[in-house]
């Protein structure tokens, strides 16, 4: 029987690239049915204690849309969001945005929950990003029924773009996935970054075309053009409404973009791993 | 240790093609473990540390990182590499483990144990010094971490066991077996929050030796869990060790001597002696009592004037099972009657092991100066080093009219296996009073 044989060195991995992504992609492999059992874990254990239950996967974005919502019919402030009705729109976008939110909140929410695991056992830690994102994925789930709800009360025209939805949704929750992953690092090392994360995403909903459409004049139309998230966001409310996919190319660029860094995240994070541990103390 | 610079030869091939018929068993003289010259910083300040922790993995991650002169294999750390607040955890630190070899770890909290265990396992990276480890790896830094105390033992079972690298198979094959080993067959469907922390450590113990490692990494595993359960652990451990290389941190001494086949002193992170298990023990022993010895108190009664301990007394050295004489001068304004009177044998943990009691043997403390010589016929102690504690009671028996503490110490030699609290038989005390 041939033992298998690990060394641990200084040495940097980056020197050996190749060695590297292979035991990125073997501790994926083995991670998957960990990563499985721990999401499981996790979701019997998220919402036992709690009243209302699933309740709380959508009750952020239904509130964030419903002050819009407000505000707009009451003549406050004016959106025009033409055939689709802006109780709809407000909905739509604030589902697809909290989606996004959770993704980017996810890899460093997990990783500080399991800070006693990792500090004792050695496991394929790939597992604990992994079933961080499949609760990113099942909580979205959760709130699609609510979206569902919301297109056939309010009629929202549907076309052949939603079998394009999947693939907006993958870029959406992708590029999420990808700044979290490029936060864990100093997520894991400073509390001030998953305590920013609430704050900035509020702000920076605000400059993405969220509760009102892309604009394409002003600072807002610059910014719809120019914001990474904006294409996004327009484009997986779009394939849900039924429109033309009006920021198809700069959705695909972002899309690619991510998954490059989404791919240097999980290298970063497993090369960062032996010393944010070190650090964890415990 | 400073011939840094010789390359190491690699036994591993030696042995290999010694042993190389089909299905021979593994050779016990294959090295497990290859520990070369290994060394960790860690850093005092909380703030410091989490920005030192920035800077390393930025490092880590510069892909033109030129390896430093600390990095490279077998190179010795010098004291330039620590940044301000950081220190050497471990420092400098190397073995060797065959199969069926057991390594105790031995040294005070903060030597350095737990982090070169955490760096054997793979959770850290050396900041200097290599560490090759052959065959899969079983490490009990902490029972039944990853424990999720909603769910149910047997779903615990499954993650722990999945945690420690068992595929779904090797654990089904297994499942029985573990509930067996862990004694909670019939709590096996409840949340492991209504465990009791001792069923906890026995779940995690028996899914973590399930696994049949060729290196295993216990670390003060044991010191929790009843003495029944203890005993079948200790089993366990025994009938795989001669499979398996075994790194122990333990601090029941007694254990380590039985247990390990050799033994590793630690101290603020370095190697201060590696060799049998016997004299690792004896010199942490010696360490621990130079340590202890400052702590000393003697409270009397306020008829007593002076107590002096026999200078013979102070430091004593006896054989285990031989006997031993305490001799002490007291002196008092009047004759004090004696309820109760014995010495207790304190061990280094703080942990009462034996009693000598002379309650029917001393009436009173007579008036005016007067020696007592207070003979233990039989030591019955394990070896190691005992701080005695002296105390003497008023026959109201609330009353203190001599408690010292500390005063006498007693090195005990030559029973390493030994391990008891004992009643020890005493003689008639011998009273000479002066005029």
């Amino acid at each position: 029987m041939e033992l298998c044989e690990r060394t641990y060195s200084p040495e940097p991995l980056l020197g050996s690239p190749m060695k590297l992504i292979q035991a990125l992609g073997a501790d994926l492999m083995a991670g998957r049915e960990l990563a499985w059992r721990l999401f499981m874990r996790d979701l019997s254990a998220q919402y036992r204690q709690t009243y209302f239950g699933f309740v709380w996967a959508f009750l952020p974005p239904l509130v964030a849309s419903l002050t819009f919502i407000f505000l707009n019919s009451q003549g406050i402030i004016a959106i025009d969001t033409g055939t689709v009705p802006y109780a709809a729109f407000a909905m739509m976008g604030t589902l697809l945005w909290q989606g996004f939110v959770d993704a980017i909140t996810a890899p460093v929410q997990t990783l500080s929950a399991a800070k006693p695991m990792l500090s004792k056992i050695n496991f394929p830690r790939e597992a604990i990003l992994l079933a961080g994102f499949y609760m990113v994925l099942f909580n979205f789930a959760v709130r699609m029924v609510l979206l569902v709800g919301v297109m056939l009360w309010w009629q929202v025209p549907v076309g052949l773009g939603l079998a394009f939805f999947p693939v907006a949704l993958a870029g959406l929750l992708l590029t999420g996935t990808a700044i979290g992953l490029a936060l864990a690092p100093i997520g894991t090392l400073y509390g001030d970054v998953s305590k920013s994360i609430p704050i900035f995403a509020q702000f920076l909903m605000l400059l993405t075309p969220v509760v009102y459409p892309a604009r394409t004049e002003g600072l807002a139309g610059w910014l719809a053009t120019w914001n990474p998230i904006s294409p996004l966001i327009v484009t997986a409310r779009e394939t849900l409404s039924g429109q033309d996919l009006t920021l198809l190319l700069p959705f695909t660029i972002i899309t690619v973009a991510s998954l490059i860094v989404a791919f240097g995240g999980l290298i970063a994070f497993r090369l960062a791993m032996p010393h944010l541990i070190a650090r964890m103390g415990g | 240790m400073l011939t840094t610079a010789t390359p190491i030869e690699k036994p591993l091939n030696a042995s290999r093609s010694a042993g190389a018929a089909a299905l021979a068993p593994v050779r016990s003289d294959d090295v497990l473990v290859d520990v070369r010259h290994v060394s960790k910083k860690f850093c005092r300040d909380l703030k410091r540390s989490l920005w030192y922790g920035i800077q390393d993995v930025l490092t880590e991650m510069n892909p033109w990182q030129k390896a430093t002169a600390s990095n490279k294999d077998g190179a010795l750390p010098n004291e330039n590499d620590l940044r301000p607040s950081e220190f050497w955890a471990v420092h400098d630190v190397s073995f060797q483990l065959r199969r069926g070899e057991c390594l105790g770890l031995i040294g005070h909290n903060g030597a350095g144990k737990t982090t070169l265990l955490k760096i054997l396992n793979g959770l850290i990276k050396p900041d200097s010094g290599s560490i090759t480890m052959r065959g899969r790896v079983g490490a009990l830094i902490a029972l039944g971490a990853g424990f999720n105390p909603i769910l149910t033992g047997r779903e615990n079972i499954y993650i722990n066991a999945a945690i420690l690298g068992l595929s779904k198979k090797e654990i089904d094959a297994q499942l029985d077996s573990i509930i067996d080993f862990a004694e909670i067959r019939e709590f096996i469907d409840s949340p492991v929050q209504t465990y009791s922390s001792g069923m906890q450590v026995r779940l995690g113990f028996a899914v973590a030796t399930a696994m049949k490692p060729d290196v295993l990494i216990l670390d003060e595993v044991l010191a929790v869990g009843d003495a029944a359960f203890r005993a079948k652990c200790f089993k366990r451990i025994g009938s795989i060790a001669r499979d398996c290389a075994i790194i122990f941190v333990s601090h029941d001494q007694s254990q380590m001597a039985r247990i390990c086949t050799h033994a590793m002193l630690m101290a603020a992170g370095r190697s201060l002696y590696h060799g049998s298990t016997t004299e690792a023990i004896d010199r942490y022993n010696t360490l621990q009592a130079a340590k202890s010895s400052t702590q000393c108190t003697l409270q009397t009664h306020d008829a007593i004037q002076s107590v002096t301990f026999d200078e013979s007394s102070a430091q004593m050295k006896v054989q285990a099972g031989s006997s031993l004489v305490i001799k002490l001068r007291v002196k008092s304004e009047q004759c004090l009657p004696v309820g109760i009177a014995f010495i207790n044998f304190i061990d280094l943990a703080g942990t009462t092991s034996g009693q000598a009691d002379f309650s029917a043997r001393l009436d009173v403390i007579p008036e005016g100066s007067s020696e007592l010589s207070l003979t233990i016929d039989r030591v019955d102690l394990a070896q190691g080093i005992y701080s005695l504690n002296l105390a003497i009671f008023a026959s109201n028996k609330q009353e203190t009219l001599v408690h010292a503490v500390g005063y006498a110490q007693v090195t005990v030699e030559g029973a390493p296996y030994m391990w008891c609290a004992y009643k020890m038989p005493v003689r008639e005390i011998e009273t000479t009073t002066a005029a």
